[in-house]
């Protein structure tokens, strides 16, 4: 029997095939599956490799603003680079606003997430606005912030003045203002709080969907097992939502660390605020030292390859259970 | 070892119809008491608040003779089983079971005798060192019954506990379950939907509709006697048929209408003309009318009675299994069948 010839022996015409074949060509898993991701690795090929190569290749050149020619100098730019008290103080600055901000937002968010999963009046008001700082512009907020914490005439100064806690003879000192952004260790403070104030919705939300999946039988159960508070938590809760954490940490982390909008806006940098992505951008752009701005801005990828491989291992294993 | 009791028990969602209004209940020390309804009448609520997880609107609990109603689950020493099984799913079995004893720190030597205890009667010891997930629905089962075990409790509440198992591990697990309450005669609340669950293990059943108890009675007493309509139906796969007369309800059930002209003693006759019949294997269902009432009769398949569809029969009850109701309340009459006058 030839290949032209159905089971029943009647005759299919090889016309009738190509026909079926063309119409049904999308259903096709094989041709479909790559047509859909086509768009996607396009925009990551044109928008994140084509300019993540770039950078690799300036750090390892002398290329300028003024003369983009690219010529080979080694590890040149990185010894130089290394070797600043600017970028010692934005690596140390980067780590430490990223670990510190998002250990207090794990805290924070846990205890957010728990405050909102229970019923109580205008929860929907609450919840809302804890959401507030998440849905505005980071530009815009960070400048609202400037704003209040401005040298001379800073709400928040007027405040704590009004309540009795700064001015001469008060807690604060004897000066009128705080001067929150022109010293060190208040404007390092100001950035850090920044980073809390806007990873922390997110953080909130993720943890309370983890935490409202979590089956309200399992929740009875350890109710009537006998589990007070503080061990249904540490016992139950936490183990359960440890995936979920994880995958809220690491969004806060990757937004925390690759953020220079925060420290651009606030201080540009000054006060020894600087992180690695602001003093990437300062130098790089601003001064118009390219190389040594790619160099810079090289240090984040090492970190950021280590969340991506954790968070991929985290959704693989998500997957499988 | 104690009795549940709860007086004029009641919870309010909202400003709803109430979910369980009013309920008093008492067991009896040691006994497997079922409740028994449709979804969504109370059954479930009701047993919550025994439990301490739903407090109610009004009303209270008494486990032992003892006013409960403001304390905590933790307080009451109970046991539940929920129809999920609640498992906690990071936790190996182990873990699972030695939950509530680590929560009322128990030394760890007493956690271990105690597991190996529950374990041992349960037949889970082989998979202690495993996950819930890792175990079937039989399993987890009785994972979630020797969490509840090792407690001693004084009461065991079990919420639907078998309506996630297939039907042939059910019938088993019904069995088990039995056995095993009668086993260590601790006082058992069962909540389930399912009436041959309720017939085949209560000592008592409770039947549950739209927030209060119905009939209160042993399986026989609630099969045989039911107090109104609803329970009529709502027990006997099919259920009893109810031909209305005047401002009554006759209620008789499929396997005591059979033909007239095998039936001896006393008893009514109506007409039955046959629509349907269904082979069930061990039975066999007529389904048919008798003047515009719909009405079945059931027939063991070793009964030798010829019908056929679209003709008129002379089928009759016997009058002590007739059962009168007032058509307007749906409540039983009391003092049995009087004479009837039918057509």
């Amino acid at each position: 029997m030839s290949a032209g010839t159905a089971r029943a022996g009647l005759p299919v015409t090889v016309e009738d095939q190509g026909e079926d074949r063309g119409r049904y060509l999308l259903d096709r898993e094989g041709l479909l599956g790559p047509l859909l991701l086509l768009p996607a690795i396009a925009y990551i090929a044109a928008l994140v490799g084509f300019p993540l190569v770039l950078a690799i290749a300036y750090s390892f050149s002398d290329v300028i603003v003024a003369d983009q020619s690219i010529d080979w100098v080694g590890l040149d730019n990185f010894r130089a680079v290394v070797k600043t008290p600017n970028f010692q103080n934005a690596l140390r600055n980067t780590f430490l606003f990223t670990i510190v901000s998002q250990v207090i937002v794990l805290v924070m968010a846990n205890a957010l997430a728990m405050v909102l999963a229970a019923d109580f009046r205008g929860k929907r008001l609450v919840r809302f606005l804890t959401l507030l700082p998440w849905t505005t512009p980071i530009a815009l907020a960070v400048l609202g912030w400037l704003w209040l914490l401005d040298n001379v005439y800073s709400p928040v100064d007027w405040l704590l003045r009004e309540a009795g806690l700064l001015g001469p003879g008060t807690w604060l000192g004897p000066m009128g203002n705080v001067y929150w952004l022109s010293e060190p260790s208040k404007a390092q403070l100001v950035v850090l709080f920044v980073h809390i104030w806007r990873t922390l919705p997110l953080a909130t939300v993720i943890l309370l969907a983890g935490l409202t999946a979590i089956p309200q039988d399992v929740r009875d159960a350890a109710n009537v097992d006998g589990a007070g508070f503080w061990r249904q938590l540490v016992y139950i809760r936490i183990p359960l939502l440890l995936p979920i954490m994880a995958v809220a940490v690491l969004f806060g982390m990757v937004f925390t660390f690759t953020d220079m909008t925060v420290v651009y806006v606030l201080t540009r940098g000054n006060s020894d605020t600087h992180v690695l992505a602001s003093l990437a951008y300062f130098t790089g752009v601003e001064s118009g030292s390219l190389a040594q701005g790619a160099a810079i801005a090289l240090f984040l990828f090492p970190a950021l390859v280590g969340i991506a491989v954790l968070m991929l291992r985290l959704a693989r294993r998500t997957e499988t259970n | 070892m104690a009795v549940i009791e709860t007086r004029a028990i009641t919870k309010r969602f909202g400003d709803g119809p109430a979910a369980v209004d009013g309920i008093d209940l008492a067991s009896a020390d040691g006994e497997f008491l079922v409740l028994l309804g449709p979804s969504g009448c109370g059954k479930t609520t009701l047993l919550r608040m025994i439990g301490g997880l739903e407090p109610p609107t009004s009303g209270d609990v008494l486990i032992g003779g003892r006013v409960v109603t403001g304390l905590p689950p933790r307080a009451r020493k109970i046991a539940m089983v929920f129809q999920s099984y609640a498992l906690y799913p990071h936790m190996s079995v182990y873990n699972n079971i030695a939950f509530p004893l680590k929560a009322a720190k128990l030394p760890k030597a007493e956690q271990e005798k105690k597991v190996a205890w529950a374990a041992g009667i349960l037949g889970i010891d082989p998979y202690l060192q495993r996950k819930p997930r890792q175990l079937s629905g039989g399993q987890r089962q009785r994972v979630a019954l020797a969490r509840a075990l090792v407690r001693d409790p004084n009461v065991f509440l079990l919420d639907e506990p078998l309506s996630n198992l297939d039907a042939q591990r059910r019938a088993s697990a019904r069995d088990e379950l039995q056995g095993f309450q009668r086993q260590i005669g601790t006082t058992t609340i069962y909540v389930t939907h399912d009436q041959v669950e309720a017939m085949g293990m209560g000592d008592r059943i409770a039947v549950i509709n739209q927030g209060t108890i119905r009939q209160l009675g042993t399986p026989r007493e609630i099969y045989d006697e039911p107090a109104d309509t609803f329970v009529a139906t709502f027990l006997g796969s099919p259920p009893m048929n109810l031909v209305p007369r005047d401002d009554l309800l006759i209620g008789f059930r499929p396997e005591q209408f059979s033909p007239a002209a095998g039936a001896s003693g006393a008893f009514t006759t109506f007409p039955f003309h046959v629509h349907r019949e269904e082979y069930l294997g061990a039975e066999r269902l007529v389904y048919g009318e008798t003047g515009p009432t719909k009405v079945v009769a059931r027939f063991p398949i070793t009964a030798d009675v010829p019908v056929e569809t679209g003709r008129t029969y002379e089928f009759a009850v016997p009058d002590g299994d007739l059962k009168i109701f007032d058509a307007a309340s749906g409540l039983r009459r009391p003092g049995g069948a009087p004479k009837l006058v039918l057509r």
